[in-house]
């Protein structure tokens, strides 16, 4: 999962302060592994490098922590392009799918629709799999059967996400 | 593109008090294979009773072939379900009196044929699903796998225009369902059996050409209608 998109869909919301972005990083994507002070502004320096975000104008008391940081129109097309793509349907993207639903709800963008276009991705990708299988070896039907099961995992979830949208609506926002 | 062989228009339905379907659009096309998905309670087997014409609507319509259905008496929907629709349920519902090549003719001999040839008929089934020599079984004989293929066998016998399957696979083990699921699609593809497949396994749902999501008694296409 990429640091640099989340801090854009972070600062989409609203300018922040590198503190501000550590702390809302930690507490919704970190998981346990906070993200490196260090990391963060390396990051936002690639960013501002690239034109994605720029830094406001420093505020009184001037420290490192005290500049804000505003994303571009660049930086903004990048994150919206990102958030509506569905994610190639490959097993172990865990981190992907609940980023970008953290992030649509906390943005109050459609999340729903994220999720059917997600859950449209994988199951095309499931009947290419099914076709392999059907049309294939058997040990071509192993392997398609093991995306297979990596992939009905995630539609799980994306069902138990989907009837759950409101309830994490509500959770991810009340901060 | 063409018109849709089979098309439910808004049709709402409620059981007393409790809304089932609240205004479900759905359109297949000839010689398709629509998954229905949707999680339980969601109203998917309503919508497919509705569009069978085993049960009436309460509003919206329900077109076949060109033909509006929704309205018809129950008189005119069971011989519309008779002649061009096929049954596969999650439980074989085979009848137990009979054997397996019996239950296999019944919607041949309901229809009018003479037993000898609905039998002959019925026969030709079991090579081709596997089932040689189970032909004078009874269903209390016969292996989940096997009472289901004798009922896949039942639901495509008199060459419906539609088969109707509801959790086909849902009593079966991983593999035998896979197996049963195999033998569905390729059988309603050589004779050019439309199928509508309601189903809550992603798996399953993957032998078809596309799918269609029931939530909230709400149809959403994921997928278009493929162009034709």
């Amino acid at each position: 999962m990429s640091v640099s998109l989340t801090l854009l869909g972070l600062l989409e919301r609203e300018p922040s302060h590198g503190y501000d972005l550590k702390r809302d990083y930690d507490a919704f994507f970190g998981r346990g592994k906070p993200l490196p002070f260090g990391q963060v502004y390396a990051t936002l320096g690639r960013l501002a490098r690239d034109g994605k975000v720029v830094v406001g104008d420093p505020e009184a008391g001037d420290g490192p922590d005290r500049k804000r940081y505003v994303i571009t129109e660049a930086g903004a097309t990048e994150f919206e392009d990102w958030l509506s793509e569905p994610v190639a349907a490959e097993p172990h993207l865990q981190t992907v799918l609940f980023s970008k639903v953290v992030l649509a709800l906390m943005l109050g963008r459609d999340a729903e629709r994220y999720l059917d276009t997600q859950r449209a991705a994988h199951l095309k990708r499931m009947r290419e799999l099914t076709e392999v299988k059907r049309s294939g070896s058997l040990v071509d039907a192993l392997l398609a059967d093991h995306g297979l099961f990596h992939l009905e995992s995630d539609l799980r979830w994306i069902d138990l996400t989907a009837a759950r949208l409101d309830a994490l609506a509500a959770e991810v926002t009340a901060r | 593109m063409t018109a849709p062989l089979l098309e439910a228009r808004g049709v709402t339905l409620s059981f007393g008090e409790t809304p089932a379907l609240r205004g479900a659009d759905l359109a297949v096309d000839a010689g398709e294979v629509l998954a229905v998905m949707g999680p339980s309670g969601s109203g998917k087997s309503t919508l497919l009773h509705c569009l069978a014409g085993i049960l009436a609507p309460d509003g919206g319509e329900v077109h076949f072939d060109g033909r509006r259905i929704d309205r018809l008496g129950e008189q005119e929907r069971s011989t519309l379900r008779r002649d061009s629709f096929g049954f596969v349920f999650q439980f074989g519902q085979l009848v137990p009196e009979l054997s397996a090549e019996e239950n296999v003719a019944l919607p041949l001999l309901l229809g009018g044929a003479r037993r000898a040839d609905a039998l002959a008929r019925a026969r030709a089934w079991f090579p081709k699903l596997g089932l040689d020599g189970l032909e004078r079984r009874r269903s209390g004989e016969l292996s989940g796998g096997q009472a289901q293929r004798v009922a896949l066998a039942r639901g495509l016998v008199a060459e419906p225009r539609v088969l109707f399957a509801d959790e086909p696979t849902g009593a079966l083990d991983s593999l035998t369902g896979e197996h049963v699921m195999d033998l569905l699609v390729d059988s309603a593809r050589s004779q050019g059996t439309t199928v509508v497949l309601v189903t809550h396994e992603a798996r399953i749902a993957a032998y078809a050409d596309r799918e269609t999501i029931v939530r909230d008694g709400r149809a959403t296409s994921l997928t278009g209608r493929a162009a034709r």
